[in-house]
């Protein structure tokens, strides 16, 4: 027998808390997008044990997609990264106030 | 209660899945927190890619084999490399103070929240419990490799969405090129060197370079061909 689903589960929300926690607390914007794939992961834990547990392979389906709306999501967001600095020479998020009315 | 559920099925887990779910769980943890701790990105992408392997154990542990292949493929292949090259090409791998923070309350704010969350989806654990209808459209066949399922599923109940996926990837390539490729037109501060704009040319006015030249953005363009091109116009 396997390890209990709800370990993973425990282990999922501890892992989006602490994605949560980066993302409230630092200010680099390459950090926080860290912290997001930390969340993002902490939900594809979650999916592939619900899909063990219901035994289904819809949530590993899931998964697959998510991972791909992930890595599309980090280009753009590099992208946009890239620009920003070239633009004012900063990452911090505190900086990046001229959007502000 | 939860913690008897618990004390009971660890009386029956296997000590090989234990071993590797704790070691796993343990990595996957440590490196999380390194991620939010560690003043230096640098450092910070190097913590991530321990939690993604460890997070790929634990799909491996699921029996998810191709999800634990494609999370080290993709995520610590590509993702986390995409996120060093820009830290080492752009030079914004400088460290974070975490002394002089213009909002000491927010750190404050973001861990209580942080914890509320934890606590939030903790009990929400333990009170619902895994429920739904089992193996819906298609259950998992029990093989040694899933493979064959997922692919199943992709392909005939998910082809819309898997296609979708398609134009998204490409979406966000040309996303990616259009916000990060220079601007060779309009001469924004830092980015005077631009090929189609030569150095005699009537659109650029020579008043306007000694303003733009001027102040913090000069000092970091980059190389010193923008400075013998603004000065050619001067003259």
């Amino acid at each position: 027998m396997t390890v209990h689903a709800s370990w993973y589960l425990i282990l999922g929300a501890v892992l989006f808390s602490i994605g949560a926690v980066g993302i409230l607390v630092r200010r680099n914007v390459l950090v926080m997008f860290m912290c997001v794939e930390l969340m993002l992961n902490a939900a594809n834990l979650t999916f592939v044990t619900f899909s063990r547990e219901l035994n289904d392979v819809a949530g590993q389906a899931s998964v697959f997609f998510v991972l791909v709306v992930a890595a599309a999501e980090v280009v753009v967001g590099m992208g946009i990264i890239v620009s920003i600095f070239r633009n004012m020479r900063s990452s911090i998020a505190d900086d990046i106030h001229v959007l502000k009315g | 209660m939860m913690s008897v559920n618990f004390l009971a099925a660890v009386a029956h887990v296997a000590v090989p899945d234990a071993v590797t779910f704790a070691v796993a769980a343990v990595v996957v943890v440590l490196g999380a927190i390194g991620v939010v701790a560690t003043k230096s990105p640098i450092h910070g992408a190097l913590c991530l890619v321990g939690t993604l392997i460890g997070v790929a154990v634990l799909f491996l542990e699921e029996q998810a084999d191709f999800l634990a292949a494609v999370q080290v493929i993709v995520y610590a292949g590509a993702i986390v490399v995409l996120f060093l090259f820009v830290m080492m090409l752009m030079g914004v791998d400088r460290e974070e103070s975490f002394k002089d923070d213009p909002m000491k309350v927010q750190r404050v704010v973001g861990i209580i929240v942080g914890a509320c969350v934890l606590a939030g989806v903790l009990i929400l654990a333990n009170v619902q419990w895994v429920t739904g209808a089992h193996s819906a459209n298609a259950p998992l066949t029990g093989r040694v490799s899933n493979v064959n399922d997922l692919a199943n599923s992709v392909f005939t109940v998910y082809l819309l969405p898997f296609e979708a996926t398609a134009a998204l990837l490409i979406t966000a390539v040309v996303g990616a090129v259009l916000l990060a490729r220079r601007r060779s037109v309009v001469p924004l501060v830092g980015m005077t060197e631009s090929p189609e704009v030569p150095p005699g040319s009537p659109e650029v006015s020579p008043t306007e370079l000694p303003g733009d030249d001027g102040g913090s953005v000069a000092e970091v363009a980059p190389g010193g061909e923008d400075k013998d091109q603004n000065e050619v116009v001067s003259q």
